[in-house]
């Protein structure tokens, strides 16, 4: 981090656009590929006044064709071009996935270093904001599985810009999962100029002596509440925001859960084969003898995601948090 | 030497092509070609069946506003498609709908109540009419088309005389789901109809964007597929292209593609603006040209079909239906939420039913003994 900085304040979702913006003046090679990111600057207006500025073969409307625009991008990207893809709901990266698996995270592995395939994918993800079906996947342990595919996932604009600076210069494929239930959430001062946050690297966002809750995306917000109500309760926890899910930060996970001896995983995503499944195997490799406690996991459910109706149902609730935490304390 | 030479599309598609129309946009029939088809008793039902799709559109439109409903997708403009289609279908055939198609649906007999259902977010709304089948909506764009190909194939090797349709946009002939699907289809000759509605945009990307082809129906010669371009805004072609496809599908001459072309006029949901990718004053004065109601109101008019009293009336029962599908919905008996965990498996498995005993807990209902 730069010390002398100017500010500006942004969404989760302006510092994404202002990460976008900053990389498509400074390497000529960047370019944006997606479906009505143009003109109309995107579903959620993340690539907005992106195309005026930097012209229609920077920034890219495809056709309506994820295996065929990722398909391309891993071209592009073998032949020196830098592309970022927006996917329009990661509900609707479906179609891609065969491209991403068998061609984007191996290209490197099959040519011994000759050829990479050096794209981002972003997508917003999750639950919580009344989408259609579909539209509220968190599957990021589809891609977490993907050997050679780097997952990173934000909660707050200082770390969306930083991150995708990051994933942009990243020499190896990332998928950016954003949370779109924390778009225009909160608004946060974040320097002007370009600066970024290392993939693979979590944070600290709160410090306790009790309890370790790890968490990342749309439910560090969740965490945070309840963590605050805990403190009035006399718990205290480390709150640890994991934002790189692939891979996954073992030392910071490690330093805590062996001062706490105590920890809660909490994750949107189905709990079965998921990135919470991943810690545990960490906590247990790194840390298993300074466990008081068995490790808690508050999750989604393994239904589909249900239509919104229902999906408050679906989504960890700071109450189920606190649940998790108060148990972990009872041994 | 020979000179070398590629054979191209280019515009001789566009004229192989030629949009078809029977009823003109003044309300004139075109030439006397199947003019059998002009009867008052057919054109009013085509215009009521417009205007009851029409009149749910709006209200679903004004239930989103006051939040009654959640994000909803008009079709306005895009009637005679709907209609047309969907009332050139026999009861025993299989409709492949998209999220824009329940103007389709409805019209082969879909309940109001269970597509506001859908709108309210709620699985029940998927379900359709004993006795028929409608596919849930095809959320991720082009999917439903493999389906019907699917689904036909098995009438078929059942031995009925049932079809399958698929509707999709202008969008969705992109995805490699719509090429396989027809591909599929053509191969082992399944009775189905692809219709296409282009509408021109998928949400803001102008169909200019979304291919280099000039036309959507040429895309089926690739697969030997016989294909047409018709005037999607005038509901007699619709009817009758439809049903001289589903004629071929079944009589065991295979798949058809028919591009029906058309126009929405609104935004693509009620989260989206359209005026920051069209200029959406051009939307309202085509409207006067293409309009497919007001088309079959000239045609009433000049054959003097047109009977202020009947239009009133008919115009009050479709609001009258359409209000008390409103009040259906709402007052639909709102399920346990644990009903998420009913219908993910045909058996529950472990998992789930611990997971559902959690989330019972939690909400204070109760339903098994304790498992843990
Ligand atoms: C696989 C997939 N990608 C993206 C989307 C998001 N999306 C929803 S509708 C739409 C445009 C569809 O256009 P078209 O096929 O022409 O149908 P229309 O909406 O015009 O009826 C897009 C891109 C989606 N639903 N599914
Ligand atoms: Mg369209």
């Amino acid at each position: 981090m730069t010390t002398s900085t100017r500010k500006k304040t942004v969404t989760l979702l302006s510092a994404i656009t202002d990460a976008l913006s900053i990389m498509l003046k400074e390497d000529e090679r960047v370019l944006l590929l997606g479906e009505d990111i143009g003109k109309n600057g995107g579903v959620f207006r993340a690539t907005e006044g992106l195309q005026a500025a930097f012209g229609e073969d920077r920034v890219i409307d495809t056709p309506l064709s994820e295996a065929g625009f990722v398909g391309a991008a891993i071209g592009m990207a073998a032949n020196g071009l830098v592309p970022v893809i927006e996917i329009q709901f990661l509900g609707f990266i479906y179609p891609a996935y065969e491209q991403l698996m068998t061609h984007a995270v191996r290209l490197r592995s099959r040519t011994m270093g000759h050829y990479s395939a050096p794209i981002v994918i972003r997508a917003p993800y999750g639950a919580g904001v009344r989408a259609p079906e579909i539209h509220c996947d968190s599957t990021e342990a589809i891609f977490t599985h993907m050997p050679g595919m780097k997952v990173v996932c934000p909660s707050n604009p200082y770390d969306a810009k930083g991150l995708m600076i990051a994933a942009i210069e990243d020499p190896d494929p990332v998928l950016f999962l954003e949370p779109m239930r924390s778009y225009r959430a909160v608004k946060e001062d974040v320097p002007e100029e370009k600066y970024t946050v290392e993939i693979g690297k979590g944070a600290l966002l709160e410090q306790g002596e009790d309890v370790t809750i790890i968490t990342w995306g749309a439910m560090v917000p969740v965490v945070r509440s309840t963590v605050k109500q805990l403190a009035e309760d006399g718990v205290t926890c480390d709150v640890i925001d994991l934002r790189t899910l692939s891979p996954i930060d073992e030392d910071i996970i490690a330093f805590s859960v062996q001062k706490t001896g105590r920890t809660v995983i909490v994750q949107e995503a189905h709990p079965s084969s998921s990135v919470a499944n991943d810690i545990l195997s960490i906590i247990n490799e790194t840390s298993f003898l300074y466990q008081k406690a068995p490790v808690e996991k508050v999750s989604g459910f393994d239904t589909p995601v249900p239509y919104f109706s229902f999906e408050d149902f679906y989504l960890p609730t700071p109450e189920r948090v606190r649940e998790a935490v108060l148990k972990v304390m009872s041994f | 030497m020979t000179t070398i030479r590629f054979a191209e599309g280019g515009t001789t598609m566009e004229n192989q092509f030629p949009i078809q129309q029977l009823l003109s946009p003044q309300g004139v029939w075109i030439s006397d070609h199947h003019k059998e088809l002009l009867t008052k008793e057919r054109t009013l039902d085509f215009f009521k069946h417009m205007l009851r799709i029409r009149t749910f559109d709006r209200k679903a439109i004004s239930l989103q506003r006051q939040g009654r409903i959640g994000t909803y997708a008009p079709f306005e403009g895009q009637e005679a498609s709907q209609v047309g289609s969907a009332l050139a279908l026999s009861k025993a055939d299989w409709l492949f709908p998209t999220y824009r198609d329940h103007g389709a649906t409805m019209t082969f007999g879909h309940s109001l109540r269970n597509i506001l259902l859908f709108w309210n977010g709620r699985n029940e709304g998927n379900i359709p009419p004993e006795g028929m089948n409608i596919f849930p909506p095809g959320i991720p764009i082009a999917t439903q088309i493999p389906h019907a190909a699917g689904a036909a194939f098995a009438e078929k090797r059942k031995g009925t005389n049932n079809a399958a349709i698929a509707y999709f946009g202008d969008g969705a002939t992109s995805e490699g789901d719509f090429h396989e699907g027809l591909n599929f289809a053509s191969i082992f000759k399944a009775p189905v109809v692809f219709f296409n509605q282009n509408n021109q945009f998928a949400i803001s990307v102008p169909i200019s964007k979304q291919m280099n082809t000039k036309t959507i129906a040429q895309k089926g010669l690739a697969y030997d597929i016989p294909s047409v371009r018709i005037d999607g805004n005038d509901v007699f072609a619709v009817y009758q292209y439809v049903s001289e496809a589903l004629r071929r599908a079944r009589s065991g001459e295979g798949p058809t593609l028919i591009e029906a072309v058309t126009w929405r006029y609104g935004a693509h949901t009620t989260a989206d603006d359209p005026t920051k990718y069209r200029d959406q004053n051009n939307s309202l004065k085509v409207r006067e040209e293409i309009d497919p109601l007001l088309r079959v109101e000239r045609c009433m008019k000049i054959n003097d079909w047109h009977d202020e009293n009947w239009v009133r009336q008919m115009t009050e029962e479709v609001v009258q239906e359409v209000d008390q599908a409103v009040g259906e919905m709402e007052q639909f008996p709102q399920p346990d939420p644990s009903v998420i965990f009913d219908y993910v498996y045909k058996e529950p498995t472990l998992p789930l039913v611990k997971q559902k005993q959690q989330l019972l807990n939690l909400i204070g209902g109760k339903e098994h003994d304790n498992l843990d």
